[in-house]
């Protein structure tokens, strides 16, 4: 607990009306969307500038408490849900967007503006910002950069580490530092800012971010495609991306998600078919008509049942209302969703479906697969309840198994969730000692006494260096870190 | 399946309690957030459909008791259930926020004034039509003879600027009420087609006679034989939304017994909150023994005047010739949701095709259209203040289209904008979709 006479302190800075520590709000900052983690926070604050963080970042290096920065809360690895000792600070009031600047293309945006706010204003304006995270509607642009995430158009347009341009940082030490510019080139020294994008909150925290934007597509043509045979669906995506072709989304769903969605929202889908794809390319006319054609040959050839193609906008968004409520449908089965995010080369996607499926049906569990099966993510999404133990522990040993495969394709345990907590022990079984080793070098070095969201991606484990504990309470810390044991 | 038992206890008592299963069905991925109206003005997690489900399930998990805090989340909440149409796992939110409130009103948690004025408001006033009628003949005489002395001589303001406001909030009261003027059966001309008994509610019958008129000259237009069963009260809607659960079971058993003595195929009705309600009769009464089928029988057969339009096709003829001028020719109309409509009975579709049947006015979507105005009922008095934040941005969304006419289903809905107009001095007519439709089908 961090001592009453720092938490007066804190109050002061930022005045007590920004600082929430009653029972109510310590359980509402306790959770973020990750399934089945909490832990409460001593307090929250709601920082009013850059000057209130740096001092508060200070502060928590002088007295030893924690600082975990949150968005809305949306993640699903754990990124923000507290440590002990902790303090959340609230980013979601920061939420303008600062300039967008049509000369350059970029956009400056302080860190809680809202995903799906960002495209609807840069695309009033005749420009693009393609990521587009799941949880677009709600998830902050902060969050986004600190987690790397990813989307339904990452195939053709890359992800969140694709679009920062630069960034506003408080630094652990208190320093606040701008990394990068609107110089569409820039090599003067470490590429740092690429450090601290998908830091997930350990290396600094995220005030402002300048992004990358693109024209907007011209046009677009979306088509959905049935196959009796998850291989055949395989089979398309490795010949379309095969023959050259780039589609901005290259969905697929498996059979379980299908019924899942024909169950909830009877969109008359072929409940016998094992598998659909939702393909889509965009940009100027001609190119999306000579793309469409020769994808619908690819499709053919590899047995599709049936193509449909849309005509209209109209029609497209019923094509892609499968894709889109494909985790609803899913979640809405049991009470407790795990929605995972083992990703492989794209070569190796049948092999990954395969797995899943495989182990879901060895442990008897309902595993529905969806994903971006164009980048190699699939989303294997259990779906169980938190209260039956027994079910959980299959579940974890499902996914130890699957993320194991992943690995051994040539893939990762996380696509574009994250490590948080909840993959933190398959990090350090599936990653080479040394990676994980520079990686915690990078943290101690830039932040020598973790007091920016410790114990996430890795656990900071004590190390025999430096001064020794003088008294227990010093000593209190190492033990409830996990020393001696 | 058997889970192992919790190892503290609750801090909710009785049986009216939030559904434990539905507070597990929360996974906290925060898709309700942005749809949230209070969320909106105050960004805490607290104040949003995420924080409240996880309030709840702590003081359901006896890790918070009944804190002020607590109470005063779960009344800042308009009940609107925008979250619910947002949410992936289909949690019954508005289910969990009226239990809690249940349990703060039973356990004594209310503030004296607030549980007072809630059980006379409530409880008495709105159980029986007769003892509204009377407060609406008191009120319609204060209207006529002492509303403009009063508001003149702003003697209100000097008091309280707000209860001076909120006297504008009061609705219009009607010259006759529709529960005494309207026959208790009418006939249509042609063949009996659907025999439907219809709901005059409790502000409807009161301050909205006139769209309870049009409402039934609509039905009968559409060939039905038209029942209003005597003896019916208020729905029970309010008072289950504001945590009197067991008056709203007394209320839902008093209909159910005065509509049970008609032979009927629909119950029509024509206030989005109303239609919600008796659609959950089945659900409210589950446990009740002697109802339990009964209510569950009648809610299978509710649907909202749109719905049943929609259902029969509008009958935009007159003497076999179709419609070719509507009263509104030339004017720009939109179409405001109702949440009761849009996000408890996920009626969208119905209203705006009905709508758009005719072509001699611009139809225009109004921005935001789904989001709750900020009448909830008797939210507009209770928490006036945030109220009027939440209707300002509905009025902003209006002002940007500038339409002549707003169509909206719910009279909460139609004295809120109605009033927000005037305040922010933007024209534009409020009108019932029954009214709307039956000037354009029967002049």
């Amino acid at each position: 607990m961090i001592p009453s006479n720092v938490f007066q302190k804190i109050r002061s800075l930022v005045g007590p009306e920004r600082f929430l520590d009653s029972q109510e709000d310590r359980i509402s900052y306790s959770y973020d969307g990750t399934p089945m983690l909490h832990y409460l926070p001593d307090a929250a604050v709601i920082p009013r500038s850059v000057d209130d963080i740096a001092s508060l970042v200070r502060l928590a290096n002088e007295t030893g408490f924690n600082i975990v920065p949150r968005g809305s809360g949306s993640g699903l690895s754990g990124g923000s849900i507290p440590v002990e000792n902790s303090l959340v600070l609230l980013m979601n009031s920061w939420n303008r967007i600062i300039e967008i600047d049509r000369r350059n293309l970029t956009a400056w945006v302080e860190p809680g503006v809202i995903t799906q706010t960002l495209h609807t204003k840069v695309e009033e304006v005749g420009l693009f910002y393609p990521p587009d995270p799941g949880s677009a509607a709600i998830c902050t642009i902060g969050g986004n950069v600190a987690e790397n995430a990813g989307g339904l158009r990452g195939l053709k347009y890359g992800v969140t580490k694709n679009y920062v341009l630069g960034l506003e940082v408080v630094l652990p030490s208190g320093d606040v530092v701008v990394m990068g510019g609107k110089s569409v080139k820039d090599v003067a020294g470490y590429n740092l800012k690429d450090f601290l994008v998908g830091s997930e909150g350990t290396l600094g925290v995220i005030t402002k971010v300048l992004l990358k934007l693109l024209p907007k597509p011209e046009t677009s043509k979306t088509m959905l495609v049935y196959y009796r045979k998850v291989s055949d669906s395989a089979e398309t995506v490795s010949s379309i991306i095969a023959a050259n072709i780039t589609p901005a989304a290259l969905e697929f769903l498996d059979n379980t998600t299908i019924k899942c969605v024909e169950a909830y929202a009877s969109l008359n889908l072929p409940t016998t078919m094992e598998a659909i794809l939702l393909i889509e390319v965009d940009g100027p006319a001609s190119v999306v008509e000579h793309d469409a054609a020769k994808i619908m040959e690819i499709c053919r050839k590899h047995n599709a049942e049936e193509i449909k193609i849309a005509a209209t906008e109209e029609e497209a968004v019923k094509l892609r209302m499968a894709r889109k409520i494909a985790f609803s449908s899913l979640a809405r089965v049991r009470p407790t969703t795990i929605l995972e995010d083992a990703t492989v080369p794209r070569s190796e996607v049948p092999l990954l479906c395969e797995v899943i499926a495989s182990t879901a049906s060895k442990y008897g569990l309902t595993i529905g697969n969806f994903g971006h099966a164009g980048d190699g993510n699939m989303h294997p999404t259990c779906l169980t309840d938190e209260r039956d133990t027994a079910e959980i522990a299959k579940a974890e040993k499902a996914f130890e198994e699957i993320f194991t495969y992943a690995v051994k394709l040539g893939g990762t345990i996380s696509g574009e969730h994250g490590t948080g907590l909840a993959k933190r022990s398959f990090l350090e079984k599936l990653t080479p000692p040394a990676n994980i080793e520079m990686m915690r070098r990078i943290k101690e070095s830039i932040d020598p006494n973790g007091v920016l969201n410790p114990g996430k991606i890795f656990s900071m484990k004590p190390r025999c260096e430096g001064a020794l504990p003088r008294n227990s309470a010093e000593l209190k810390k190492f033990t409830d870190a996990g020393a001696f044991v | 399946m058997k889970f192992s038992q919790k190892t503290t206890a609750s801090f909710f008592q009785g049986v009216n309690v939030p559904d434990y299963n539905v507070l597990v069905n929360c996974m906290h991925c925060g898709l309700c957030l942005p749809t949230c109206p209070t969320y909106a003005i105050t960004g805490l997690e607290r104040s949003s459909p995420r924080g409240r489900i996880r309030l709840i399930k702590s003081v359901a998990d006896g890790d918070l008791p009944i804190t002020k805090t607590f109470i005063a989340e779960m009344n800042y909440c308009l009940d609107c259930q925008a979250c619910e149409t947002a949410c992936p796992a289909g949690v019954k939110y508005g289910s969990l926020v009226e239990a809690a409130r249940t349990q703060i009103l039973e356990q004594g948690f209310e503030t004296m004034t607030s549980s007072v004025g809630k059980r006379i408001l409530l409880e008495w006033l709105f159980e029986r039509q007769w003892r509204l009628r009377a407060v609406g003949r008191f009120m319609r005489f204060f209207e006529k003879i002492l509303k403009t002395p009063i508001k003149k001589s702003r003697i209100l303001k000097f008091v309280s600027a707000k209860l001076d406001a909120m006297l504008d909030l009061s609705p219009k009261i009607s010259d006759s009420f529709s529960s005494l003027s309207l026959p208790r059966m009418t006939q249509p001309l042609k063949k009996v087609q659907h025999r439907v008994a219809f709901l005059t509610g409790c502000t409807m019958d009161i301050a909205y006679a006139d769209v309870n008129k049009d409402t039934v000259d609509l039905l009968v237009h559409h060939d039905c034989e038209v029942i209003v069963p005597s003896g019916q009260d208020c729905c029970g809607s309010l008072q289950a939304h504001y945590g009197s659960m067991e008056a709203a079971r007394r209320m839902a058993r008093h209909n159910i017994a005065a509509f049970e003595k008609e032979a009927y195929d629909y119950i029509v009705l024509n206030s989005a909150g109303c239609g919600a309600f008796m659609k959950e009769y089945g659900h409210v009464l589950a446990d009740d023994p002697e109802y339990a089928e009964r209510a569950k029988s009648l809610s299978a057969k509710v649907m909202d005047i749109t719905e049943f339009l929609w259902k029969v096709g509008l009958k935009a003829a007159q003497d076999g010739k179709a419609i070719s001028a509507t009263p509104f020719a030339g004017k720009r109309v939109t179409y405001h949701d109702a949440c009761h409509l849009v996000h408890t009975q996920h009626i969208t579709k119905e209203p705006r095709e009905l709508i758009r049947s005719f072509t001699d006015y611009e139809y225009v979507e109004l921005p935001e259209s789904t989001w709750c105005c900020g009448s909830a009922g008797i939210y507009n008095l209770v928490q006036f203040d945030s109220s009027m934040e939440i209707l300002e941005r509905k009025i902003e969304n209006i002002r940007n289209i500038q339409p002549d006419i707003i169509v909206t289903a719910n009279p909460g809905c139609m004295v809120q904008i109605q009033y927000g107009l005037q305040k922010h001095g933007v024209h534009a007519e409020v009108l019932h979709t029954a009214t709307f439709l039956r000037r354009c089908c029967i002049g």
